[in-house]
């Protein structure tokens, strides 16, 4: 006997009704805050009309998180796009949007990487009043640590590279680190001490809740279609070009379809019988009871594996590498937990006994080389936006503007260029496996 | 933590094993034959199927032997194991409500089935 | 007992005979063992315990055990161990504990925080999301005060006192909870001689059978108390039962790995601890079957008020009074939308408080319960609710409204003096564990609440957990599931005797109570830590934020630590009602481990410190410390990478070792080389596909260098391999790579080229490695060897020798990674130390020098040899190393294909190259990148390189570096750049890595 979940509540065919005229969306302020507060707040409206999906668009988005929000709403802004539906199986921003550890950061090795996160970093600066929605982005510094040789090395190769792409990142010794992070440790009689690390001062975290919702929220007031619990069943590809979506809400016709799907990339192209580079993992990630301020910035560290911050709630928020198998489970192991946790006590170890609040796991889909894929196909007007691996939160403003217009103008720009499916078979790979400084 | 049947010496802990990705994915035998695309498939493309998927482990901290598996990455159901060589054995699954949908149970992000009685 | 006036006899669980003394807020208290610090301080009268985490409002004591939401205290002023989130209804008593409000200032009396709540109609759910975008500033100007307000105790600093530990254990029933279903599971279980393991949360066993009246339930003829003991002392003297009190099943993972969190001596006064037992255990169980026994949690009922101190579930006011002896007030208030509550109204009265009034929502009770209230002088009022609530610190009233037919108010309110409204909104199973098995839930209005639907592991949820709430059922299930788990005999039917008026449990849906108040000031709360109130969760439907997924994140709902115990279920239903739908439409969100919070210091057991990772040290480790050695950590080994003498430094000592290697004699201790033995008819064939170069004609005796690619092209290991017969071979790897290769390696034998009659042995750790290098190594190696002629005419460079030292086989290779005459003696590891000390004996006459890894380093430098991870990165492959020479032309080789890709032929790909500063003095930094011109440009600077090794070499007495450099092949004497942050670009000239010439010939 079969499950099926997702066919609970009516069935609502597509209708032919005209795209909807921009929703008069009200504006988030202070004083809209205290106008409310006054009113007992019954006057905000829906932050994104939960739209039933038409019969036609321009385009479809499949896939509704951080990427697929973001490329609609840079649809319908940059592009003028704005008969487009994006398509979520399940609720908004359930998938890796709502389960990643929120770290921002663009001080990655080669160009082709610097190009497009920077080009990310850029966005997220002032991405929370361009939305009007507080994204809470908090420039608050990531460091990524080095405890041999060999990651000396490798850091400042990283941090020479950044300084000549024009990205910020500087060098810290160990006291400097200790100064700009007191709770690591930096003595020298532990098995990973700590020689010194990169600093970034414009990375940091955000929330990531409010990405989504807040693109989602201003995608929709531009005349987007955000459809919740309608799953992509099959795409109608006929002479080598898309036709329309099959949904568990019914038929759509379109001539551009645009898959953000992460974890799902390959179940997606599967269904034009496309082959992918592609591996979906589970990626664990954790969170601490919340305490009063401790950690002031993002600290991350190869050796060890792991990586921590500490939210605006108190919480500490820590993640590492991801589980070994290929699973869509959304499940991990607790012996990696168990790694992750001790891990972060040779880093911190006055964290011992800070307990562990919330353990859960998201699905990552990873590229051979840990870059992304941002790629036309064989199928003309079918484009995939993928395999982010466990990078691809800090990416998101970036990853959405380039493949918006990639999608708009059937060609990818500049920043996109290198990440196109080509480069596997040309070998010309944006090796960042070797460069990354962690799993992330 | 996943149990994974060694078929040479039984069911341990995932944490004795290591993971070799997908299986039946030969090397060419002739690889200076292949054009770059045909190569690329080999190196790089994958199935990465949702479902009943064949994958490759080693008993790495046991008898350091590769076999293969047959796991629904779906539910992470594991169903069966065999010897390199070995034809995979045939086996039951229930597959998926949609293709990308959950199976009859769930990744435990779908906690409900619904009322009773209902 | 007058120091404790609300203390009215001895309870079930405390020790009269055993006061303590306790400090909290700044006061000292007294209380008795087996008191939590909630039971001891009721005892007292004191109810406010601490603040809300957003408005500052005072917070009481709800619950009695981990479901408590917001009675949370900071343990301890030690800053090493203080434990910050300590829930007082969970904190057992001893002598001396001190225990600290948190999250108020200046005290908890008069907390500035609670400003918050004045503004609390500015401050609804997600008004964060609407502002403090800036300007002025942006979030970060904003973020400061956010993040200090935000966050609740105060984190522990310095290191751990404590230590921890993991168990594993195997069992074929794991029961998780001790209540009456749990042991009647476990001695069911047990009696068939199965391994069980019984883990109950608290510190005692019978679960809610504590918590009822001594002449309550009668059980297979005794009283519950005998019961219980007589339970437990069966299971005790079981060997093959495990008993854990205070252990919380924390979390249920794939195949019924269930983890459990044990906590070992946090009861015990720090002074008297056991320093042989760790603080907390973490039993990692793999179980047949689970039986999960976890009862039910008492949820409270949403009406404008229900917060404050005093307000306690009715449940947890029977828990205090018949496990405590504690009276939580003397005139109570009794809210109910159930039957259950009546029985705390009973008990109140019998134990000498008055109980103003039972405030029924249901319009007809049962009839048993109305007489039995009648008989106890109680009023009962049907059909109404509670609009509101007064006093500050501690509940002073509380007024009650009739309800209409519409479940509206109808009717004058009128206000009731007490000092406690005892709640309770019914019970929900505790089905936190079932759904982290994946287990599915299903909604049951008959018991308002979900109950387990549909199991996806070898799992089953018994009594109250499964929603059997009749005592008798529940243990009948629970025997007749452990028969069924152990395939043994269907037990005996449990006699089962309950007090009067002995009802079923009869319950009515209240998600959220009428008020009197406009919308706008009703102050309803559903979660208690996060300050999340019905109006909230309105709020988030209105604004879109309609599915549980949503209106959790939106509002933080359950978000607290304790994970939404008390607050789940009347959230759902105020979601599903403000939307209409039913409730297993609304569904719940995922519960997600662990149960209630676990340390760190648990989580990683005794992996941590000198056990986190393993250090490893070679055969001649001990010489090298003696010598003054500063090692280096490579792979998971220690290296020595200087021997500095007195008043050298790391320079000078390098300078040295390396002119030494050169000029007369050095030795390096190269033990932790990865050694590969490899045996089989195949072997050759093996080796010919592994590796980029020929092997079929290498004969016995010899040596050969190779390279190893992975499929995509990419070098990622090299070393030299020995033949040491037609079908035997020693290989060797770079340190880090031994274990990566040896993988790999076998990897293609068993999966690709089974065919291949191959055998692979590490044999890294069999053989210690002493490799002697310079002019003068003859001589000195001549010393040494009993039977070889060491003369390169006689020992020509890369063959090798058996041979022995001092009667000890050895054996000799002649390679040199130094470009210098060298001999490597690998002898059995057990004569490691004993041959390190006699070379540095015998090699004293011909001035030998021990020369560390940065003398190896930079000797192979010199030389243009390629450290594999160093000079290359995964992105190189052998053309690009200018290593054309180790690729055969005819045969394939693993990654041989993707050499003639069109990017990765390309000329201008980066490639190996040397550099020599023009200023001869200056070593570039490692890591440095390459750039075209003599200036950085605005904005970005194209690199064409980055520098992989540096030294200032002694032997050429300059600079020297290597580099990768876009078409680096093709631009030898031009000159290139290298970037600095701090000064102009360095001009230097690019040529062969080789900056000795040939000394030995080439590898």
């Amino acid at each position: 006997m079969l499950f099926r979940p997702r066919e609970a509540g009516p069935v609502d065919c597509p209708s032919d009704r005209d795209a909807d005229p921009p929703m008069t969306t009200p504006r988030y302020s202070f004083w809209s805050l205290f106008r409310e507060g006054l009113r007992g707040h019954g006057g905000w409206t829906p932050a994104w009309r939960d739209a039933s999906p038409k019969r036609r668009y321009d385009a479809v988005i499949i896939g509704g998180g951080g990427h697929g929000c973001a490329t609609a709403y840079y649809l319908a802004k940059e592009h003028g796009l704005t008969n487009v539906a994006v398509l979520e199986k399940g609720w908004l921003g359930g998938g890796n949007a709502g389960r990643n550890t929120t770290i921002v950061r663009s001080n990655y090795l080669y160009d082709a990487s610097a190009a497009i996160y920077d080009h990310a970093m850029q966005l997220w600066k002032g991405l929370g009043r361009e939305l009007n929605f507080n994204v809470m982005m908090s420039h608050r510094g990531v460091l990524n640590l080095a405890h041999d040789d060999g990651e000396m090395r490798q850091l400042k190769r990283r941090i020479e590279a950044n300084r000549l792409n024009g990205v910020d990142a500087e060098w810290l010794d160990a006291k400097q680190v200790k100064d700009f992070c007191p709770p690591i440790n930096i003595t020298t009689d532990v098995r990973y001490p700590v020689l010194g690390g990169t600093l970034q001062r414009s990375g940091g975290v955000n929330r990531h809740d409010a990405v989504v919702w807040g693109y989602a929220r201003a995608a929709s007031a531009l005349g987007v279609d955000i459809i919740q619990n309608c799953e992509v069943t099959g795409i109608d590809v006929a002479k080598g070009r898309v036709r329309g979506v099959d949904t568990t809400r019914g038929t759509i016709h379109t001539s551009k379809v645009a898959s953000v799907a992460a974890a799902h990339t390959s179940v997606v192209a599967k269904m034009v019988d496309l082959r992918l580079p592609i591996e979906s993992h589970p990626l664990q990630a954790l969170v601490s009871e919340p305490v009063k301020p401790v950690l002031p910035c993002v600290v991350m560290s190869n050796a060890v594996h792991a990586y921590c911050s500490q939210s605006d709630k108190g919480e500490l928020v820590i993640g590492a590498g991801i589980d070994p198998q290929l699973s869509y489970t959304q499940r991990g192991g607790f012996h990696v937990i168990e790694e992750e946790i001790a891990a972060l006590l040779e880093l911190f170890p006055s964290f011992s006994r800070m307990k562990l609040m919330r353990h859960w796991a998201g699905t990552v889909d990873v590229c051979p080389d840990a870059s992304p894929i941002i790629s036309k196909t064989p199928i003309e007007g079918f484009y995939v936006n993928g395999g982010w691996g466990t990078g691809g939160w800090k990416a998101t403003p970036g990853s959405g503007h380039v493949f918006a217009d990639l999608v708009a103008n059937d060609a990818p720009n500049a920043v996109a260029a290198p990440y196109t499916l080509e480069r596997f078979r040309t070998g010309k790979l944006v090796a960042e496996h070797g460069a990354a400084a962690v799993a992330h | 933590m996943l149990l994974i049947p060694c078929p040479y010496c039984g069911e341990r802990d995932q944490d004795e094993f290591g993971y070799g990705g997908e299986a039946n994915v030969a090397r060419p035998r002739d690889p200076a034959s292949l054009d770059d695309a045909a190569w690329a498939e080999f190196v790089f493309m994958r199935t990465n199927n949702k479902g009943v998927f064949a994958e490759r482990w080693v008993h790495a901290a046991g008898c350091r032997r590769w076999f293969n598996v047959l796991r629904d990455t779906a539910t992470d159901r594991v169903l069966a194991s065999y010897r390199i060589g070995e034809p995979a054995p045939a086996i039951h699954d229930d597959g998926l409500a949609t293709p990308a949908g959950e199976p009859a149970i769930g990744s435990g992000n779908r906690p409900v089935v619904g009322d009773c009685g209902r | 007992m007058s120091a404790q006036p609300f203390r009215v006899g001895a309870g079930r669980s405390v020790d009269p005979a055993r006061p303590l003394r306790f400090r909290f807020d700044g006061k000292d208290y007294d209380g008795f063992a087996g008191d939590t610090l909630a039971s001891a301080l009721l005892a007292h009268g004191v109810h406010h315990v601490a603040r809300s985490f957003k408005y500052h409002r005072p917070r009481g004591i709800l619950g009695a055990g981990s479901d408590d939401p917001a009675a949370l205290v900071q343990l301890g002023r030690d800053p090493a161990s203080t434990v910050p989130n300590v829930r007082a209804t969970e904190l057992e008593l001893y002598d001396g504990l001190e225990a600290v409000p948190q999250n108020c200032w200046p005290s908890l009396s008069y907390d500035v925080g609670a400003l918050n709540d004045l503004a609390a109609r500015f401050l609804p759910a997600g008004f964060y999301y609407k502002t403090f975008m800036g300007p002025p500033g942006n979030w970060m100007t904003f973020e400061r005060f956010v993040r200090a307000a935000a966050g609740m105790g105060r984190a522990p600093a310095g290191r751990d006192p404590d230590r921890y530990e993991h168990v594993n254990r195997h069992c074929e029933v794991l029961v998780i909870g001790g209540g009456p279903a749990g042991l009647v599971a476990a001695r069911t279980a047990a009696a068939s001689g199965a391994r069980v393991v019984l883990a109950e949360e608290t510190a005692t066993f019978g679960g809610r059978l504590l918590a009822a009246r001594s002449e309550g339930a009668v059980i297979e003829g005794r009283p519950a108390a005998d019961w219980i003991a007589s339970a437990v002392a069966e299971l005790r003297v079981r060997p093959d039962v495990t008993l854990l009190e205070r252990t919380c099943a924390f979390g249920y993972y794939d195949r019924n790995w269930v983890g459990l969190a044990e906590s070992v001596q946090d009861h015990v006064a720090p002074a008297v601890r056991d320093p042989r037992l760790p603080r907390h255990r973490l039993w990692r169980v793999r179980a047949g079957t689970v039986i999960l026994a976890t009862g039910a949690l008492e949820r409270p009922l949403v009406f404008h008020g229900n917060d404050r101190p005093g307000v306690m579930l009715a449940g947890a006011v029977r828990t205090f009074l018949h496990r405590h002896g504690v009276l939580a007030g003397r005139r109570a208030v009794v809210f109910t939308n159930n039957d259950d509550a009546y029985t705390t109204a009973f008990d109140l009265v019998e134990a000498g408080a008055d109980v103003a009034a039972v405030v029924d929502v249901r319009a007809a009770p049962n009839p048993a319960l109305l007489d039995h209230a009648a008989g106890l002088g109680i009023e009962v009022r049907p059909a109404s609710t509670l609009v509101a609530t007064a006093g500050r610190r501690r509940v002073r009233s509380a007024t009650v409204a009739p309800l209409g037919a519409d479940g509206g108010l109808s009717g004058e309110p009128s206000d009731l003096a007490c000092d406690l409204i005892a709640v309770s909104g019914g019970w929900s199973p505790n089905v936190a564990l079932f759904s982290h098995s994946r287990g599915q839930l299903a909604y049951d209005p008959t018991i308002a609440a979900f109950r387990p639907a549909r199991s996806w592991q070898a799992e089953h949820s018994v009594g109250a957990a499964a929603g059997t709430f009749s005592l008798a059922q529940a243990l009948v299930e629970a025997a007749s599931v452990a028969a069924r788990a152990t395939a043994s005999a269907p037990p005996e039917p449990i006699d089962v005797v309950l007090p009067a008026p002995a009802v079923p449990y009869r319950v009515q849906e209240a998600w959220e109570l009428p008020s009197a108040l406009s919308p706008t000031r009703t102050r309803a709360f559903v979660d208690l830590q996060d300050d999340v109130t019905a109006k909230d969760l309105h709020l988030a439907v209105q604004e879109g934020y309609a599915s549980v997924e949503h209106a959790k994140r939106y509002t933080t709902l359950g978000m607290g630590t304790d994970q939404g115990k008390t607050s789940g279920m009347n959230g759902f239903g105020i979601i599903a009602g403000a939307l209409g739908k039913p409730m297993g439409e609304v569904g719940v969100t995922t519960y997600r481990p662990p149960y209630k919070p676990i340390p760190f210091g648990a989580v990683a057991g005794q992996h941590v410190g000198a056990s986190f990772h393993p250090r490893r040290t070679t055969a001649m480790h001990d010489a090298h410390v003696e010598a003054g050695a500063i090692f280096e950590i490579v792979g998971d080994w220690l290296r020595p990478r200087v021997y500095p003498r007195d008043g050298e430094d790391f320079d000078a000592a390098l300078q040295r070792e390396a002119r030494a290697a050169r000029t007369d004699i050095g030795v390096l201790d190269a033990s932790t080389l990865g050694k590969i033995d490899i045996r089989g008819p195949d072997a050759r064939e093996f080796l010919n596909r592994v590796y980029t170069n020929a092997w079929l004609k290498l004969a016995p005796g010899r040596c050969r260098y190779g390279l190893m690619l992975n499929e995509d092209g990419m070098v990622f290991d090299d070393g030299v391999t020995a033949c040491l017969a037609d079908d035997h071979f020693h290989m060797t790897t770079t340190t880090g790579g031994a274990a990566g290769v040896l993988s790999w390696l076998e990897d293609y034998l068993q999966t690709e080229w089974p065919d291949l009659q191959v055998y692979l042995t590490s044999v890294t750790e069999q053989w210690a490695v002493a490799a002697i290098c310079g002019p003068g190594s003859p001589k000195l190696v001549a010393d040494l060897l009993d039977d070889i002629d060491p003369e390169p005419g006689a020992f020509p460079f890369m063959t090798w020798r058996a041979g022995h030292v001092s009667g000890v086989p050895v054996r000799v290779f002649r390679i040199s990674f130094t470009g210098e005459l060298a001999y490597e003696i690998n002898v059995p590891a057990r004569y490691g130390s004993w041959l390190w000390r006699l070379i540095m004996e015998r090699g004293r006459a011909h001035g030998i020098t021990p020369y560390g890894t940065e003398a190896m380093h930079l000797l192979r430098a010199e030389k243009g040899f390629v450290i594999v991870g160093q000079d290359t990165d995964g992105t190189v492959t052998p053309v690009d190393l200018g290593m054309e020479w180790a690729v055969k032309k005819s045969a394939d080789f693993i990654g041989r294909r993707s050499l003639f890709r069109s990017d990765t032929a390309r000329a201008d790909r980066r490639q190996f190259v040397g550099l020599l500063t023009t200023e001869p003095a200056y070593v570039v930094p490692e890591g440095s990148q390459l750039i075209a011109t003599p200036a950085e440009q605005e904005g970005r600077t194209p690199m064409i390189g980055h520098v992989t090794s540096s030294y200032f070499s002694p032997n050429l007495r300059r600079s020297i570096a290597l580099a990768l450099l876009d078409g680096g092949h093709g631009r030898h004497g031009e000159t290139v750049y290298v970037a600095r942050a701090e000064a102009a670009p360095a001009p230097a000239l690019v040529t062969a890595p080789d900056f000795l010439g040939d000394v030995e010939g080439a590898r």
